[in-house]
């Protein structure tokens, strides 16, 4: 269960996420749309505490993750980022082989037994729909792949350490449409094992892949329904004006 | 006359301009070699790069100093290497933005800056003297690899900043702390940079000559070095001893230009093994 309580952010003085509160349901695809700047990528990244990285953010309110309180003190930040999956805008798979871009997140949490790290790359990448493509070639580059595999070899990489939830920044903005079409059909897959948050400017994407749609302006949560009401019977005239194109 | 005419004549003018300079840089470049090679190739025989010095300098060869230099560039990068690299990492990954950071890197610029006689001075009064290593092999590494350490410093620290964050990125999402981070992302993907760094010190590394004034070469020794204290000859001393103040000066000329081809060729051999381990890197983390 993942959910967001009276959550407040800041960039210095900037109030960047203001008293957002929603409640993700689990095994579905929620998307988190709105203009640019509106705090979308900020919320997302709130629940693996990437967000952290930047110097002068204050978080105020509580994220809880499977019933514990992920801002509070004593909490194992790593331990926190296996369970909660990233997947980026860019794909950025490492400068390694592809075997070692999905074992990566195994071999930095201590797991060193071969025989394990191999069985559970080969699942990721069957997971991810992309071992047919690469199982003969699992020793050469990553970069030798293109753009939409690479992005499903980081969605591999970022199964490999068996998270629950998985967070994705708009995943296929920088792909083709056959590429696209690929990671929505997977996420449509995964979202049968996995918790799915994705950030998207694509109201067709948002509204094709996502059971759930947040709508947030400047920073608020306006709207959270399912995606059907938000796209055909918004409550809100704003949410209205953004899912028809009229800004944004 | 018109706009457009004006327009392309003033073109062609500064493009000239630049041209002709990028010619004339070339030119000058080729022309020192060009007078090296004309006056030091015919002395370039297997004994000259193989035996010891003999009559006063003007006969034999010149073995010792490569190997005196050779060792003298290995021992620096042992000592710049791993020194620069760290503090690199540290004034790029860890470093507060603070006060002390920027102190920590006007200090480096300012190390860049200081002439390479200061650092000769200054290996000879703390290595030689202070910590009594004597004229020896480790004194001239250790003065050498500070003079290279600023170069190794600034451009570790610009390759490592080149690096996207959202490399850094996922790997922290997956649970990798910031030392994993570093070292088995960042780092691979920063080392094609780190090595031109690398490659520049050793071109400058090799053909100083005072740094290693006071602190290791000898004036003639024409034997090899049996540790890391003894002294050694080294290429660029050897060369200006044979110029300014050898027993024969008339005699020892071609030996000069013969030392100074040979300093070349060794630079040039080294810069080019750097660069193909940087090609061979760069291919492997190269990203489209």
């Amino acid at each position: 269960m993942i959910e967001a309580k009276n959550l407040n952010l800041y960039y210095g003085a900037f109030h960047a996420l203001k008293d957002i509160n929603l409640k993700v349901a689990e095994k579905s695809v929620t998307a988190l749309i709105g203009p640019s700047g509106c705090g979308k990528s900020t919320f997302l990244r709130t629940f693996n505490r990437m967000n952290d990285l930047i110097p002068g953010v204050k978080i105020e309110g509580d994220i809880i993750v499977d019933d514990e309180n992920i801002y509070q003190k004593g909490i194992d930040v790593d331990r926190l980022r296996k369970r909660v999956g990233m997947v980026f805008q860019k794909p950025n798979p490492f400068a390694k082989s592809i075997f070692e871009n999905v074992a990566y997140g195994m071999r930095v949490n201590g797991i060193s037994n071969e025989k394990v790290i191999k069985e559970a790359v080969e699942q990721s990448l069957k997971q991810s729909a992309l071992w047919d493509e690469v199982k003969d070639s699992l020793k050469k580059s990553a970069y030798a792949l293109s753009g939409g595999q690479q992005q499903r070899l980081c969605i591999a990489r970022a199964l490999a350490v068996e998270p629950t939830i998985l967070l994705m920044d708009e995943p296929a903005s920088a792909l083709d449409p056959i590429s696209t079409a690929k990671i929505e059909e997977l996420i449509h897959e995964l979202k049968k094992k996995y918790t799915i948050l994705i950030v998207t400017h694509n109201m067709q994407q948002a509204a094709r892949v996502s059971d759930f749609t947040a709508f947030f302006y400047m920073g608020s949560l306006i709207e959270y329904d399912l995606t059907k009401t938000i796209f055909t019977n918004p409550a809100k005239q704003q949410t209205q004006n953004y899912v028809t194109g009229r800004f944004g | 006359m018109n706009h457009s005419i004006i327009k392309k004549i003033t073109q062609a003018i500064a493009f000239n301009i630049f041209r002709i300079m990028s010619v004339i840089l070339v030119a000058i470049l080729f022309s020192i070699l060009a007078f090296i090679v004309y006056r030091g190739a015919s002395y370039i025989t297997w004994d000259f790069i193989t035996k010891m010095p003999e009559e006063g300098m003007t006969k034999g060869g010149i073995f010792p100093a490569i190997v005196g230099t050779l060792s003298l560039v290995a021992g620096s990068m042992i000592v710049a290497f791993p020194l620069g690299v760290c503090s690199g990492i540290y004034i790029n990954e860890y470093a507060p933005e603070n006060g002390f950071k920027r102190f920590i890197k006007l200090m480096t610029n300012n190390l860049a800056g200081v002439p390479s006689i200061v650092f000769g001075l200054f290996g000879m009064s703390l290595f030689v003297n202070t910590l009594k290593f004597g004229d020896s092999i480790i004194a001239g590494s250790l003065t050498l690899g500070l003079l290279a350490l600023p170069v190794i410093i600034r451009v570790t620290e610009e390759a490592l900043k080149s690096i996207d964050k959202t490399y850094r990125e996922a790997s922290y999402a997956l649970g990798a702390t910031k030392l994993q981070t570093i070292v088995k992302v960042v780092l691979p993907m920063s080392m094609p940079n780190i090595l031109t760094g690398l490659i520049l010190s050793i071109g400058r590394v090799s053909g100083e000559t005072a740094p290693i004034l006071f602190t290791v070469a000898a004036y003639f020794l024409p034997k090899l070095p049996t540790s890391i204290f003894d002294q050694v000859m080294a290429l660029p001393y050897h060369l200006y001893v044979l110029s300014t103040s050898g027993t024969n000066m008339e005699e020892s000329r071609g030996m000069a230009y013969g030392t100074a081809l040979v300093l070349i060729i060794i630079v040039l051999i080294l810069n080019l093994i750097a660069n193909i381990i940087r090609h061979f890197l760069m291919k492997k983390i190269k990203h489209k």
